[in-house]
């Protein structure tokens, strides 16, 4: 089974954005991502992994009668934005809940546990036998 | 495919065997004949085929163990006399993809080990082939053969059929592999697809040789007759632009009647031997369904007591689920209505989406059409499959335009 987990950031939660940190704590966590994925696919589980850039340069676009509309994003009221996904394949909702909460424990600033929350969502698939 | 492709992949679990027999690293043998293989598929179309391609493929294979082991050897700085050993000999006297089989399904391995090594060791398929079929990263492949691969070396089973008391458990290890490489073809669990037929054509080819080496063994038949009659309705399982073709729905004459012939022959011949077991029901089961001329002609008597002799042989709330289907069919859609009731106390299958959508089915069956397209709604949103869930809410959708002049349509969504 295919699962995303998506890794949600805020602008309200506790820690300062990354590109406040000290440069040795940024380092540190983007280590641990790359380790992090490193075992993914050294474990035979990884099927993909993205980072997003910051909320600032995003767009939200929406068709209309003419040109399509385009504002700045994410959605003004949201507080909290999609940071990065893994894709992962796995044999069950607990292994992949597995993964999910050592995603979560990266390090922020100061080497502490960022605790972000990971949200865990099944990729669909095509469906099984008929008879 | 070619013939080369089909004659390299036949030979390929031989190959592992012979290399076995001698060299005791099932991890380097096996990547080995992989080298073996890739070269004669360069080689042989071009050139021709050798005059003994099982030989050619050991000897090529056997060169590569030997470098291996060579450089093991220095690694370790140890001299002995491996660099001196002939080659194993050229014709092994034995089919071996029954003791390979038998290793790459070992129960130590998690299902998704077991399916990619068998596809690769037993199989012949290539890692790249294997990880498009399941859409990973090949990278992601190669470390799950290779961790499956050490966990077989590990696990110190010997390179052998395994003992007596053992075997019933062991061949049936094998057959739920075969039959997980088949679903993962015919229903493709990973992909928004439909079909991935190539992995259901592999588990038909794997069954089929299972089933050379063991005629006598009525599960083996059941499950070749299984994959059979359900791949047969694979042409007609998809409408032109992927969507899903619900049994009843389907047309009969795109079903593959070469295939049913087959597996109703092989299930006929198979079911008065005995003893009985749940791929051969399932067979007879499928039997039925490919017998009709149309859906109306379903001999759902025959299928109720098939569901029935299968629920007394699996604790698995789907074939309760089926059961109940099938007793709707004989005796009425509130006749199964009920049945659903006492199967939702059933944690495993309790908001399941099956139970869902078959209680929608039946309630339009009973004319209760606005409690249906809350039902298929329900099922919509609860299923994981993408062409399941389109079908679901265009059923939801039409049902609800039928009754939308007697009712209000629902606008929360359900």
């Amino acid at each position: 089974m295919k699962y995303m987990l998506l890794m949600q950031a805020s602008e309200r939660i506790e820690h300062p954005p990354i590109h406040t940190w000290e440069p040795a704590d940024v380092k540190a966590h983007l280590e641990f991502m790359r380790t992090f994925s490193d075992k993914l696919i050294a474990d035979g589980e990884f099927v993909d992994a993205q980072g997003l850039a910051g909320p600032d340069e995003a767009k939200v676009v929406r068709s209309t009668a003419g040109a399509p509309a385009v504002t700045d994003g994410p959605f003004p009221e949201s507080k909290e934005f999609l940071a990065g996904f893994w894709v992962i394949d796995v044999d069950s909702l607990d292994r992949a809940i597995e993964v999910a909460a050592a995603a979560s424990a990266a390090p922020g600033p100061n080497g502490v546990r960022l605790n972000l929350p990971i949200e865990v969502r099944q990729v669909m698939a095509a469906p099984s036998t008929d008879a | 495919m070619t013939t080369v492709e089909d004659l390299l992949r036949d030979l390929a679990p031989q190959v592992l065997g012979a290399l076995l027999r001698r060299y005791d690293d099932f991890a380097a043998a096996e990547d080995a004949v992989q080298d073996a293989l890739v070269a004669a598929a360069e080689q042989w179309p071009a050139d021709g085929l050798p005059d003994y391609p099982r030989g050619w493929l050991i000897q090529v294979a056997s060169r590569r163990m030997l470098d291996h082991l060579r450089s093991e050897q220095a690694r370790r700085r140890r001299e002995d006399a491996v660099a001196n050993q002939e080659p194993p000999p050229e014709v092994p006297d034995q089919d071996d993809t029954l003791v390979l089989l038998f290793l790459c399904c070992h129960p130590a391995l998690k299902p998704a080990a077991a399916i990619a090594l068998t596809l690769r060791a037993v199989g012949g398929l290539t890692t790249t082939e294997i990880a498009n079929a399941f859409l990973i990263p090949e990278a992601t492949m190669a470390q799950r053969i290779s961790r499956a691969k050490l966990k077989v070396k590990d696990s110190g089973v010997p390179f052998g059929l395994p003992t007596p008391d053992e075997r019933a458990g062991r061949l049936a290890a094998v057959l739920h592999v075969l039959y997980l490489i088949f679903n993962e073809g015919y229903a493709s669990s990973t992909g928004p697809d439909l079909q991935r037929g190539d992995l259901a054509a592999e588990a038909i080819r794997l069954a089929r040789a299972v089933h050379a080496l063991l005629p006598d063994d009525g599960e083996v038949a059941g499950l070749l007759a299984l994959m059979l009659l359900t791949d047969a309705r694979r042409p007609a399982r998809t409408g032109p632009n992927g969507e899903l073709v619900p049994l009843t729905e389907q047309d009969r004459d795109r079903w593959d009647h070469a295939a049913i012939d087959e597996g109703v022959d092989l299930i006929t011949a198979t079911l008065p031997r005995g003893p009985l077991g749940p791929y051969q029901v399932q067979a007879a089961i499928n039997a039925v369904h490919d017998e009709a001329k149309t859906a109306d002609d379903t001999d759902w008597p025959q299928l109720l007591a098939l569901y029935g002799v299968l629920r007394g042989m699996s604790e698995n709330p789907m074939v309760a689920l089926n059961h109940a289907v099938a007793f709707a069919m004989v005796h009425g859609p509130a006749a199964g209505l009920d049945l659903l009731t006492t199967l939702a106390a059933d944690r495993r299958i309790a908001g399941h989406h099956r139970l869902h959508a078959v209680r929608a089915h039946l309630l339009e069956m009973a004319g209760e059409h606005a409690a249906a397209v809350e039902e298929y709604r329900a099922a919509a949103g609860r299923t994981t499959s993408l062409p399941e869930q389109h079908y679901l809410t265009i059923r939801a959708a039409q049902v609800a335009a039928r009754c939308a002049g007697a009712q209000p349509i629902m606008r929360d969504g359900g």
